[in-house]
């Protein structure tokens, strides 16, 4: 099954900047893995249920007990930058 | 004489009850090994001497008192994606070049309380992906016993140092392989857990459903020792396994008689160095020398562990990566807003396998594709489980080689990944079905180069396979130090 990918879709959903070589030597060789990897279409039938989590647990629950938290300028001491108690970041609105 | 660095932990501590030696005494046999091998193996990262003493003199007043644990005074090396509180971790990359976790992983914090000592921080892939260490972003680690080799991957730095005499033993991590290959690359004992045995708490997330922390050792009973120190249930992992963790040393008796020993035909076909065959082959007579009793076995869709793998992995490490966005630690490339700084951010930082797994996952979880790749691959992983479920009937462990060839160059594979995916063809269906598996060495190639048989058991019966191991190492009796220290 040949595979076509939008590398710059793909990228773009990932938060990935990559340049132009990065995208063509990865459209190749995602597209030969892909071809690799879809090989488990031909095992896998309707009837056979999917597995998530190889010993699976339900409802895995502690006594709810407040503890102290972190103290805040542990939480931000690997930060990039940082403004009064919080992460500090760019502009969130796109710029066209 | 050999060296102390060059003893396995359980001969140490007993030489440490016996007051015959000090823990500080045998950090600074590590920290000279490492001196004088470092320039050449570049297994460590970061080393914390300092600490590694302060550790070793408060063990000793520990074993001196008559309060010791079996890890105290014991030197120790943890793979660079194990946070440690204060001790710069960054998983082989630059994104988190400068990354200081404010708090341990339950592993090491485990140790530490143990009276352990931390001599320093491991090489790896970068976020555990490779099978080579060539992908780190601070150069490759070299295999002790050819310096122009891999030591595998991705925990090659701790697979290196203690095979070299860097450390006693060591933890590190296996979502496909990357403790098994690499132990067996360099001729030391791996040991990968039942998902979930061991808490991941503080283990820099990869592939959340195959993640496993590991040990390195020079021998079975080490390996024992280690994850009695390492098991069981943590209150910060809900994936972490409420069951009772059995006495792994009282299981070493040796005995495997009537042991019913499952030999994998699907592991002895094209692509397997003949010598590794054969030195698995050799191995197995051993076993039933010793009175196991040896079939043939059949796990039909090892052909497809591979291809699920590379789906179910990348997936999930294409979702865990998302976290690295240049806000809350490491790297941050400025730009015009915030989705600009993220995307020059992750491409700037991340190294090429790293952006070619999240491409992958991305793209086998994105819009139209999810069923076709992801969906699929998860549906394999039920018939690798059922494989399993079928061989456990009739067999108490199976065998195969650990990887199809020993060590190989340097840049073989660098520019080919399905050749290089190909070296974990072994050591996946574990991972994905959940259970433990142990790499010993079982000799040299006709080129020098270590060959590690692999031990496989149902799940949480590690005791089974350790027994079987420590019996295998005791009737072989091999004595596999690199020619590097044994000069």
């Amino acid at each position: 099954m040949p595979v076509e990918i939008d590398i710059e879709h793909v990228a773009r959903l990932a938060r990935l900047e990559l340049t132009p070589e990065e995208m063509e030597r990865l459209r190749a060789q995602l597209r030969l893995i892909l071809e690799h990897a879809a090989k488990v279409g031909e095992v896998a039938t309707a009837e056979v249920p999917p597995t998530a989590w190889a010993i699976p647990r339900v409802n895995v629950l502690r006594p709810d007990e407040p503890t102290p938290s972190m103290p805040v300028e542990e939480v931000l001491a690997n930060a990039p930058e940082v403004e009064e108690d919080r992460f500090k970041v760019p502009r969130i609105v796109e710029v066209e | 004489m050999t060296e102390l660095c060059d003893r396995s932990a359980s001969e140490l501590a007993e030489l440490l009850r016996r007051g015959e030696t000090s823990s500080v005494e045998v950090t600074r046999a590590c920290l000279a090994r490492m001196d004088a091998l470092e320039p050449h193996l570049n297994a460590y990262l970061t080393r914390t001497d300092d600490l590694a003493l302060e550790q070793a003199a408060r063990a000793d007043e520990r074993i001196g008192a008559g309060d010791a644990p079996a890890v105290a005074g014991i030197p120790l090396a943890l793979k660079d994606v194990l946070s440690t509180r204060g001790v710069r971790t960054t998983c082989g990359s630059r994104i988190l070049e400068t990354y200081v976790p404010p708090f341990d992983c339950t592993p090491w914090a485990r140790l530490a309380e143990a009276g352990s000592v931390l001599l320093g921080k491991t090489n790896c892939d970068e976020f555990a992906m490779g099978s080579s260490n060539e992908n780190s972003a601070f150069g490759p680690v070299r295999n002790p016993f050819d310096l122009e080799r891999v030591p595998g991957g991705s925990s090659g730095g701790s697979a290196a140092a203690v095979a070299a005499g860097e450390a006693v033993w060591a933890l590190g991590t296996d979502t496909g392989g990357s403790v098994r290959q690499p132990a067996a690359l360099c001729g030391v004992v791996g040991l990968k857990p039942t998902y979930g045995l061991v808490s991941r708490y503080g283990l820099i997330a990869f592939a959340s459903s195959l993640d496993t922390v590991g040990t390195f050792t020079r021998s079975v009973r080490d390996a024992a020792v280690l994850l009695q120190a390492i098991a069981g249930k943590a209150p910060m992992d809900a994936t972490s396994l409420p069951d009772p963790v059995p006495d792994y040393v009282a299981a070493l008796t040796g005995d495997v008689r009537r042991l019913r020993v499952g030999v994998i035909s699907e592991a002895f076909g094209e692509g397997v160095q003949p010598a590794v065959a054969a030195g698995v082959r050799a191995a197995v007579d051993r076993l039933a020398d010793l009175g196991a009793d040896v079939g043939e076995v059949s796990l039909p869709q090892t052909d497809y562990a591979l291809s699920a793998y590379y789906l179910i992995a990348p997936s999930e490490a294409s979702s865990n990566l998302a976290r690295y966005d240049g806000v809350r630690y490491g790297l941050r490339v400025e730009g015009r807003d915030s989705v600009e700084m993220m995307a020059r951010t992750r491409g700037a930082g991340f190294g090429p396998e790293v952006k070619r797994r999240i491409m992958l996952g991305t793209y086998a979880l994105s819009a139209g594709y999810y069923e076709a790749y992801y969906g699929q691959a998860q549906k394999v992983r039920t018939l690798i489980i059922r494989d399993y479920e079928a061989a456990f009937a009739r067999y108490d462990v199976l065998v195969s080689p650990t990887s199809p060839t020993t060590a190989f160059r340097l840049g073989e594979k660098v520019d080919d990944p399905l050749a290089m995916y190909l070296s974990d063809v072994f050591t996946i269906p574990a991972n994905l079905a959940g259970v433990p598996a142990i790499s010993v060495p079982v000799g040299l190639d006709e080129a020098g180069l270590p060959i590690g048989l692999q031990l496989t058991a149902p799940v949480l019966r590690e005791d089974l396979l350790l027994r079987v191991a420590d019996a295998l190492e005791r009737e072989l009796a091999l004595d596999l130090r690199p020619p590097l220290v044994a000069a």
